[in-house]
């Protein structure tokens, strides 16, 4: 365990070093960020101030809900873009045979071997928002909601990444496949608003084929108490499910590889 | 995009297309103008074979590109309550619409062009007969070619889910048909918003040659296209919410036209200022085409000096 973690810390100073180099980038992901953000409150605005309330919610909540998409896009830039974007180079290239002969496991090494602090400003801007939307809640939450509400973005953080994992599985068999990335990224910015607010056939994909809702609907709702605990289960077991799933996948693929020379 | 470039030399003759080299140019206006016809036509024929290749790639991509058919679920369920300007069945048939036209002016230049200037492949096409500019161009029109069965089925989709869009509700019966004349213009709109679009890109592209990573930079005009394109609300709204202000200050910007005011145009019974539309569609262009040989010259220069 020790070892892992002193990997990790060498994975990403080195990431880090490397990334340093294009320093001007930081000012880009700044500006990105707060231009996506005025352009979302923009358009979130333009709902609740003709008076229409996203599936019923008032605008602080709403307000929450993108902040967490925010901060969950941003972990999602940081941490898990960077080594899913590898995993298809290392298949085509061949250089998966030089990572499954490290004495390390292989998911963990692909997961963890990169680290891009582009995204920061990004899971800053979301917890920022969050944390103003929260303040303005006419009474703060219960130690509990605060703790499920936590939870609930825990366990959207494993979701991504294990949904992400399985699509990197999957090039081991079709080589080419980092539209499939941006396809599930596109169907996953549904997020950025409350899922009730959307039509029912919506709401269904949203839930039950993709699970969007699990993401930013669920935490902010078990924050604000709507006693949704059945659902904050069932994206804890949602998480575990695909996690193992991604795992066990990952193990039939190895299975599968035949290295680049044979 | 890098595979796309793989094994394709436009300039090498056809056996019934281009010229052989070393033939004898052609001779006045007319025959000059067929030769540039079969030139085009070839290659744009010779680019979608090529993308036919990447079908699967190009469905992906046409689903990561479906945010106007995830904005329709949101608003179709806003304008049922008649709060906002467009009504419901407007609002349906909008976004299904500005998903028509975000399909066919996707732009992905500054991408291949950023591959090509870092790896050194552009060099060849200097010496092709013919400027590199076009390669670019018809490539996405090749590409546009291999989209049309996906959007159609995206398309069905979205029409499965609200039959009305297509079929009209009963307070206002009727198939959707914006009329013949209103079609045609909108078809030239859509190319035109394409040209914009891939202008645009391909004119920030040129910094290429200056920077390692320009595609660092698409965000910054990608961010507010996505915004204030009409993808995401109509810009109608803004004049009902915020006064003529804000709506004539999105105007002014290049985005709206590349897909709100297309797309508006196929809406029947949805004003669009139909001149200034394309006039000021026609102003960008110029000024993006304009922006692009001015830095493509000047990087020339630079790319020649790094020993290329």
């Amino acid at each position: 365990m020790h070892r892992y973690l002193l990997t990790v810390g060498r994975f990403w100073s080195a990431s880090i070093a490397a990334e340093a180099e294009y320093r001007a980038n930081f000012f880009l992901a700044l500006f990105t960020g707060l231009m996506t953000l005025g352009g979302s409150v923009l358009s979130l605005h333009l709902f609740y101030g003709a008076g229409h309330e996203l599936g019923g919610w008032p605008w602080y909540q709403a307000l929450a809900v993108m902040g967490v998409y925010t901060f969950l896009s941003g972990i999602q830039q940081t941490l898990l873009q960077p080594n899913r974007a590898r995993v298809t180079e290392y298949v085509r290239e061949g250089k998966l045979d030089f990572i499954l002969l490290k004495p390390m496991d292989s998911q963990f090494w692909l997961s963890t071997h990169r680290i891009s602090i582009w995204g920061l400003p990004d899971v800053v801007i979301g917890v920022l928002l969050t944390g103003y939307a929260i303040r303005q809640m006419p009474e703060a939450p219960g130690a509990w909601a605060a703790v499920g509400a936590l939870v609930g973005v825990a366990s959207a953080v494993c979701i991504l990444y294990a949904l992400g994992f399985i699509l990197s599985a999957i090039t081991v068999w079709v080589v080419k496949l980092d539209n499939a990335t941006m396809a599930l990224n596109a169907l996953l910015e549904a997020g950025r608003y409350p899922i009730p607010a959307y039509a029912p056939a919506y709401r269904i994909l949203f839930t039950f084929v993709l699970p969007v809702a699990f993401m930013t609907t669920v935490p902010v709702q078990v924050l604000y108490g709507q006693a949704w605990w059945a659902w904050l289960g069932g994206s804890l077991a949602y998480a575990i499910g695909v996690l193992a799933f991604s795992r066990w996948l990952w193990n039939r693929a190895l299975g599968s590889y035949s290295s680049a020379s044979s | 995009m890098d595979g796309f470039s793989e094994n394709i030399d436009p300039s090498r003759p056809t056996p019934d297309g281009l010229p052989e080299p070393g033939s004898s140019p052609p001779v006045g206006p007319a025959a000059w103008l067929r030769d540039r016809l079969r030139r085009t036509r070839v290659m744009t024929g010779v680019f979608y074979a090529l993308m036919v290749e990447y079908r699967i790639e190009i469905l992906l991509w046409a689903v990561a590109t479906a945010l106007p058919l995830i904005m329709l679920g949101l608003w179709s369920e806003a304008a049922a309550s008649g709060k906002f300007v467009l009504g419901p069945l407007d609002t349906m048939r909008y976004f299904i619409a500005v998903f028509v036209v975000r399909q066919f002016t996707v732009a992905w230049v500054l991408y291949d062009f950023e591959y090509h200037v870092v790896s050194g492949k552009l060099t060849p096409f200097l010496l092709a007969p013919c400027d590199p500019t076009w390669r670019f161009f018809l490539i996405h029109i090749g590409e546009q070619g291999c989209r049309l069965p996906f959007v159609a089925a995206l398309v069905g989709f979205a029409m499965l889910i609200y039959p009305e869009a297509l079929r009209g509700t009963e307070a206002r019966p009727g198939v959707w048909a914006p009329g013949w004349g209103r079609f045609a213009l909108a078809v030239l709109a859509v190319f035109l918003a394409f040209a914009m679009r891939f202008f645009m890109q391909y004119a920030l592209a040129m910094l290429a040659f200056w920077v390692e990573r320009v595609s660092a930079l698409e965000p910054v005009s990608f961010v507010p296209y996505v915004f204030l394109s009409g993808m995401v609300f109509p810009v109608t709204q803004l004049q009902a919410q915020y006064g003529d202000w804000a709506y004539e200050l999105v105007l002014l910007t290049p985005f709206p036209w590349m897909a709100w005011f297309p797309a508006s145009l196929l809406v029947p019974g949805v004003e669009v200022p139909i001149v200034r539309g394309f006039a000021t569609q026609l102003v960008w262009i110029g000024v993006f085409l304009v922006l692009q040989r001015f830095l493509w010259h000047r990087g020339l220069r630079k790319y020649s000096a790094m020993g290329a």
